[in-house]
């Protein structure tokens, strides 16, 4: 057990997690991990790669090459930064490569700020990047999670040969927590029968890319990419419950929204108002269905959320019609108060 | 003439003089007649081909003309967005230090939107080869102006002539790299006559043997030819470039490895 910022967990995760190299670019409130991961030398640890790109579209396409050859890696930074790598993540999702990406999110649009916030989620789930297509988004609301996440992003990512994106913000990132660390795991030595190691003679040649000229080809391959999709909705929807068992009004939040609602829930039930709270964990997939079974009770839901309200259309498409549905939260940086989530609250009593 | 008869007397294994490398594929080319990328392909085949290396070799196509060489090469490819295979090579290189590591870009690729990455991954000096091929415009997207297009010729974005004051002048990008430190072998080649093949030929093995002992970068520029792109027939483009192009970017060496390393033979004659 140790205490860590979720930039630190994130770093150390990684490493134990058996990563083999980290491409990224220095950007606040996320350099933690990039410095976390030089000072720690993992290479002589595990012989995992650490390197600073010139930037981060350098950062991303070094991923692209290195999933390319079936290893595992993945890079870090923060929301202007993410923006710049999103032409290289929608290349690696038409090319089909596993890899892990760390958005530590901060207010925008533009330069923003470097406070945290949550106003990358329509970026993160709906693809980013140009193209049809989807990453699976981790939404880690404790440095716990920030250290869990790593290795089960990974997993995912090799699971289904998609790139897999932890969706944190400034505050789970630079805030210290207790966190258990899972022990030192091998570097994997397998090779993905895809992957480019150099054209033997007893195989076809690999090629890595994302194009196809012909458009029934390029069609077929897209809806590759869709029966993909169907598979994560199907199988990888994570959430969690907060005394959502009686709840009469019914709170959505991830990340440090999510960690802020907790408490606003513990303040409704001491004055006597059945309220629950439902975290998703997976921001794609989205935890639809609970949502749509849970909302003919519900009195009034609420999504939470540190943007202008983004994930509120999800859980609208969701909700159906069923239940009154609104978006209660701050932007630009400023963290929402427990006691401004009850007062909305009870807005809709 | 010789009749379909005649013709198998002389079809014979004792008499063949060139036969495709076998790391060439069957698929028929995509480039225009006459243009430089084939034989460049071709040439870097058949060196990876005649050392062997073709289980160990890892290449990175850009966007550009050059974007499906891997229908073209029976290789492990990558295909890179634009401008990033020196940094997509950088990874690839990094997790697989055993392997073959090159990139494969045009001048607008390497020269213009991968500026940075070209000229960082060189710096670092990664152990990798970089085939520039310059002709001096943007093929594939139909003949606009390019970062190397030089002072006064014509291009679909540039049609009365490159005016250097208000479109800037041309790149020699290559004079750039040769200063980065993390660069060991820099030279200007072309393909465009038989003794010119030969060379640039000569100077791909120079690159991979620098290459199998950890020297750094290295960055072969072939200054070629776009017939299509110039509106000339491909024997017009390639005296054009001997007039035009050569003046500004001059054939030969720029930097080759210092003492204690395998000297090269003066490729400048």
């Amino acid at each position: 057990m140790r205490l860590m910022k979720g930039n630190e967990a994130i770093a150390e995760a990684a490493i134990r997690a058996g990563a083999d190299a980290y491409f990224g670019y220095p950007i606040t409130p996320q350099s933690e991990i990039l410095e976390y991961l030089m000072a720690a030398n993992p290479f002589e640890r595990t012989g995992m790669v650490v390197l600073q790109a010139e930037s981060e579209i350098a950062a991303i396409n070094m991923v692209y090459g290195g999933a390319g050859c079936g290893k595992k890696v993945m890079t870090s930074s923060s929301s202007p930064g993410i923006s710049l790598k999103q032409e290289g993540i929608s290349y690696i999702a038409g090319a089909q490569l596993p890899c892990l990406i760390v958005n530590v999110v901060r207010g925008g649009p533009g330069l923003g700020t470097i406070q945290p916030a949550q106003s990358d989620y329509f970026q993160a789930v709906k693809g980013g990047g140009h193209g049809d297509y989807h990453l699976i988004v981790l939404a880690p609301a404790s440095v716990q999670e920030m250290a869990d996440f790593v290795e089960l992003a990974f997993d995912l990512a090799f699971k289904y040969r998609n790139p897999a994106m932890i969706l944190s913000d400034g505050a789970i990132g630079q805030m210290m927590e207790k966190v258990y660390l899972k022990p030192q795991k091998q570097r994997s030595t397998s090779v993905p029968e895809w992957a480019t190691t150099g054209k033997t003679s007893d195989r076809q040649r690999n090629i890595i890319t994302s194009l196809d000229l012909d458009p029934y080809a390029q069609e077929q391959h897209l809806l590759k990419l869709q029966e993909k999709y169907r598979q994560i909705e199907k199988n990888e929807v994570r959430y969690e419950e907060i005394m959502v068992d009686d709840a009469e009004y019914l709170l959505v939040a991830y990340g440090t929204s999510a960690r802020v609602c907790q408490k606003s829930i513990q303040m409704a039930r001491a004055e006597g108002i059945k309220a629950g709270l439902l975290r998703p964990i997976t921001l794609y997939p989205f935890p639809s269905g609970r949502i749509n079974t849970l909302a003919p009770r519900m009195k009034s839901i609420i999504s939470v959320e540190m943007s202008m309200g983004q994930m509120v259309e999800d859980v609208k498409l969701a909700v159906n019609g069923q239940a009154p549905v609104s978006h209660f939260g701050h932007m630009g940086g400023v963290i929402t108060e427990p006691e401004e989530v009850l007062e909305y609250l009870k807005t809709k009593i | 003439m010789k009749t379909a008869e005649g013709l198998k007397e002389i079809i014979k294994p004792e008499n063949l003089a060139y036969r495709k490398s076998s790391l060439i594929t069957d698929k028929p080319f995509s480039y225009c007649p006459g243009c430089g990328h084939g034989t460049t392909h071709r040439i870097i085949a058949e060196v990876i081909e005649e050392e062997k290396l073709a289980g160990n070799t890892i290449g990175v196509c850009p966007v550009g003309c050059s974007v499906l060489m891997y229908d073209f090469l029976d290789l492990d490819i990558q295909q890179a967005a634009h401008g990033r295979a020196p940094a997509v090579a950088t990874a690839i290189k990094r997790l697989m230090p055993d392997k073959f590591v090159f990139t494969y870009q045009g001048d607008g690729d390497l020269a213009a939107i991968g500026t940075s990455e070209t000229i960082h991954a060189c710096n670092r000096g990664e152990n990798i080869l970089i085939v520039f091929i310059n002709n001096g415009i943007y093929g594939m997207t139909g003949g606009q102006m390019a970062p190397t297009t030089l002072e006064g010729m014509k291009s679909s974005t540039s049609p009365y002539g490159r005016d250097v004051k208000m479109m800037g002048n041309p790149l020699k990008m290559t004079e750039l790299i040769a200063m980065l430190p993390g660069t060991c072998y820099v030279t200007r080649q072309s393909v465009h006559t038989p003794a010119a093949v030969r060379k640039a030929k000569k100077a791909i093995r120079k690159a991979v043997d620098y290459h199998k002992k950890g020297m750094g970068t290295c960055f072969i520029e072939i200054v070629s030819n776009c017939p299509s792109g110039w509106k000339m027939t491909p024997v017009e483009s390639n005296r054009w470039m001997e007039e035009n192009m050569f003046k500004f970017y001059k054939p030969g060496d720029l930097k080759v490895p210092d003492e204690g390393a395998p000297t090269g033979e003066k490729m400048d004659e």
